[in-house]
């Protein structure tokens, strides 16, 4: 293990991959209701195309990008659009959503379409079908695809590096991705290296998924420039900066894009379902979402339209367990616990973790002790003790300029290793909206 | 669980490490035992007296005076009360212990806010306050006299009575060395055992090495603080030894006297040392040169104490020296904005 690649600092959580490693993934059944926010990707919300009343079958734009940081959304099941309201997003805010009561009878057939072979498409359109697709990064940031694919003209891009570390415990979407979709994946690195103009890529895996490693060199095609690069297991190996520093040796300048070292990094499944796009012409309505934890009774990866309701996906896995007591969107260390039942799963949602009552155990919060643990964690080599000093006095201008609090991504590292259970990343999360609001007002 | 109105809502991470502090503590607690043992084991009912006595005196601080009723069960305390025992003498009047604990954990830490909010270490504070206030009592050293059980010094004296030492005292391998007529050089093997005049819980290398090494190994003490403390003070009296402006062995150095103890238990207190491991290395480079100095030039035979204290003041600036380099940075990017 220290021969591999990897980063500095981080920590090791219990992985837990385990219970749906081996699990293949399957279609999940099309629910009554599909729930579609404007919003489920970073930037601006796009704009409703549809009334209540209309007609929609499944791949229909419904909602219209707005502005360039913004993304499409499509209808993810045929059927009749109910109304377009606040419904409760899964990042706990409400937001305009578009119901759809999902026809029963239908075929969920794409309509007829014409794809245009990515192959004849010009390398600078390429990114506008991927936009008219609606992709989004599906590696849990949702920023839209087509901005990535556009890097600033005087920060050119060399080196795509897809990132299939999934770091985050328990999760294995991007696991199935590989085993089961090899050929899209390597599809979808020949359409980003197209659109990006640029020959070379690096894969990086996790050395935790040695089947996907195997799986991934086995049908590595003979005429491409890639690399499968095996990295040490250890979060946040997945996140951006980490990768990159583990893949080149390289560190994104504070503040900077990767672009201004000349990388980007695409999540594995992201890059599937662009080749997916061209290969089936749905756009993205669905993906693999893996269903876990000791609370749920049945766990699995399954391919999920976006928009199904947590009611309905926890009921088809079988039910919650007597013992559950938590719903997370996302993986253990960065995920978003869920207040509401009726949240849809979105893009980027890659997994739904039920814990169990002793797994979500109130802890004491102690005072600080200064072991120096949190600074031994941090991935981005900031001070998480000072910080949290700082946050604690509500001396947010000190944060941001002292101790740097951009620059924390909010990985949850000082918090998972701190011994006196002192809530270091919320506090940081706060403290930045905090900023936001100073900022802004 | 049924409906939404039980789920659990917490802020992300959803999984911690399984460490806590109050285990750390309580672990701190159990890798002193094999030095307690020893020290039961060379200096008999003295030395259970005069730790009980200290360990007393610290809890009942605690919980007299601490914020939280509770405190008293995270260990720290204890800690506290039993490293402030294992540093005083065998024949130590057990009241005066009894004061040291209160003082250390009344002045040396609640009075500064409590459990990691203090600046100096507690144990420390106590026995600098017992150097100052008894220092005849403390550097008083009885001679291993009579059977096990036999009681060393005066223990038993009440309170507020000088304490009566009708027994013979004996030099520690230091005191032998620096104030003797005849310097005599103790061999390392004794030092290593323990079978040497000192505090009860410094004698023995050996057993202090292996809390410590526990300690290390489940990653409860930085062990960057003890490594830079041996290699300063092996490296400085090293050099002073060879020039012949010394007369202590760099390798007597590192066993003799409470070095060892307060290397691996003192000076690694993580309320009082420095966050980063950059800022450890200074640490424990201070301290180390720091007791080569106080032993060879000192007033007094020993200088951990002095010198660890010294270092726990400078701690703050260490710390404000040695902060981590931003990633994406040179590490010098404030000044260079300063300039601009």
């Amino acid at each position: 293990m220290k021969g591999m690649l990897s980063f500095k600092h981080g920590v090791h959580p219990p992985e837990h991959k385990e219970i749906t490693a081996g699990i293949a993934s399957k279609r999940f059944p099309f629910p009554s209701e599909v729930i579609l926010p404007l919003s489920q990707h970073i930037g601006t919300p796009a704009k409703a195309l549809v009334h209540p009343g209309d007609h929609v079958e499944r791949g229909d734009v419904i909602a219209q990008a707005e502005g360039f940081i913004s993304s499409t959304v499509h209808a993810t099941a045929a059927g009749t659009v109910r109304s377009i309201e606040l419904w409760p997003h899964p990042n706990g805010t409400m937001q305009r959503s578009i119901r759809i009561t999902v026809d029963p009878n239908s075929t969920q057939m794409r309509r007829p379409r014409s794809i245009p072979r990515w192959q004849d498409v010009k390398d600078v359109d390429l990114s506008k079908e991927i936009a008219k697709a609606g992709i989004v990064g599906l590696g849990g940031a949702a920023f839209p695809s087509h901005v990535k694919l556009n890097p600033p003209k005087d920060q050119p891009v060399e080196l795509l590096i897809i990132n299939a570390c999934e770091c985050e415990p328990y999760l294995t979407s991007d696991h199935r991705v590989m085993l089961e979709q090899p050929d899209m994946v390597y599809e979808g690195i020949r359409i980003g290296l197209k659109a990006l103009g640029i020959t070379r890529a690096v894969i990086g895996i996790e050395g935790n998924k040695p089947d996907a490693i195997e799986m991934m060199r086995k049908t590595k095609p003979d005429d491409m420039d890639v690399e499968i690069v095996v990295l040490r297991t250890k979060y946040p190996q997945g996140a951006e900066k980490m990768l990159i520093k583990a893949v080149m040796d390289r560190e994104v300048p504070s503040g900077a894009l990767p672009s201004a070292i000349g990388a980007m990094v695409q999540n594995v499944a992201t890059a599937a379902n662009i080749a997916a796009v061209f290969k089936t012409g749905h756009p993205l309505i669905e993906r693999i979402i893996t269903v876990t934890g000791r609370g749920i009774r049945k766990p699995g990866n399954w391919r999920i339209p976006f928009g199904t309701k947590l009611r309905d996906v926890i009921e088809h896995c079988g039910g919650l367990t007597e013992d559950a007591a938590e719903i997370v969107f996302g993986g253990p260390m960065m995920g978003q616990s869920q207040a509401n039942l009726d949240v849809p799963v979105l893009k980027a949602t890659g997994g739904i973790l039920i814990l169990t009552n002793d797994e979500c155990k109130r802890q004491d919060i102690m005072p600080c002790i200064k072991c120096g643990k949190c600074v031994e964690a941090c991935p981005v080599f900031l001070n998480p003790q000072l910080m949290g000093a700082l946050a604690k006095a509500e001396r947010y201008e000190e944060l941001v300029e002292e101790a740097h609090l951009n620059d924390c991504m909010l990985c949850g590292s000082c918090s998972f290793v701190c011994p006196s259970n002192i809530p270091l990343s919320q506090w940081f999360a706060m403290s930045k909206s905090q900023m936001r609001k100073l900022v802004t007002s | 669980m049924t409906d939404s109105t039980q789920v659990k809502i917490t802020a992300s991470p959803h999984v911690r490490s399984a460490e806590s502090t109050v285990q750390i503590m309580w672990s701190v607690v159990i890798s002193l035992v094999p030095v307690l043992a020893a020290s039961i084991f060379f200096f008999g009912p003295s030395a259970i007296l005069v730790i009980g006595a200290s360990v007393a005196g610290c809890l009942l601080t605690e919980r007299l005076f601490g914020s939280n009723p509770g405190s008293v069960a995270d260990g720290s305390a204890v800690i506290t009360g039993l490293l402030l025992g294992l540093s005083l003498p065998p024949g130590f009047p057990m009241w005066m212990a009894f004061l040291g604990g209160f003082f250390g954990v009344a002045f040396g830490k609640l009075i500064f806010g409590g459990l990691g909010q203090n600046i100096f270490n507690p144990a420390l504070v106590g026995r600098a306050f017992l150097q100052a206030a008894f220092p005849v009592a403390i550097t008083t050293w009885p001679a291993r006299a009579g059977n096990w059980w036999t009681l060393q010094g005066d223990n038993l004296a009440l309170p507020f009575m000088t304490p009566v030492v009708d027994t013979a005292t004996a030099a520690t391998p230091l005191g032998n060395l620096k104030f003797a007529d005849e310097p005599v050089v103790t061999p390392i093997f004794d030092l290593f055992f323990g079978t040497t005049s000192g505090s009860l819980g410094e004698t023995s290398a050996l057993f202090i090495l292996i809390g410590g090494l526990y300690l290390a190994y489940r990653g409860h003490l930085n062990w960057h603080i003890p490594l830079s403390i041996f290699v300063s003070a092996f490296a400085v009296s090293g050099i002073f030894y060879a020039i012949g402006i010394s007369q202590f062995p760099p390798f007597f150095m590192l066993f003799s006297g409470s070095i060892m103890f307060g290397a691996f238990y003192f000076a690694t207190d993580m309320v009082t040392s420095p966050v980063t491991n950059k800022g450890c290395w200074l640490y424990g480079f201070g301290i180390g040169f720091l007791v080569v100095i106080i032993r060879i030039w000192g007033g007094l035979p020993e200088g951990v104490m002095y010198a660890i204290l010294l270092m726990n003041a400078m701690v703050p600036f260490i710390n404000r020296a040695t902060q981590p380099r931003l990633f994406g940075t040179s590490g010098k990017k404030k000044k260079k904005e300063a300039a601009s």
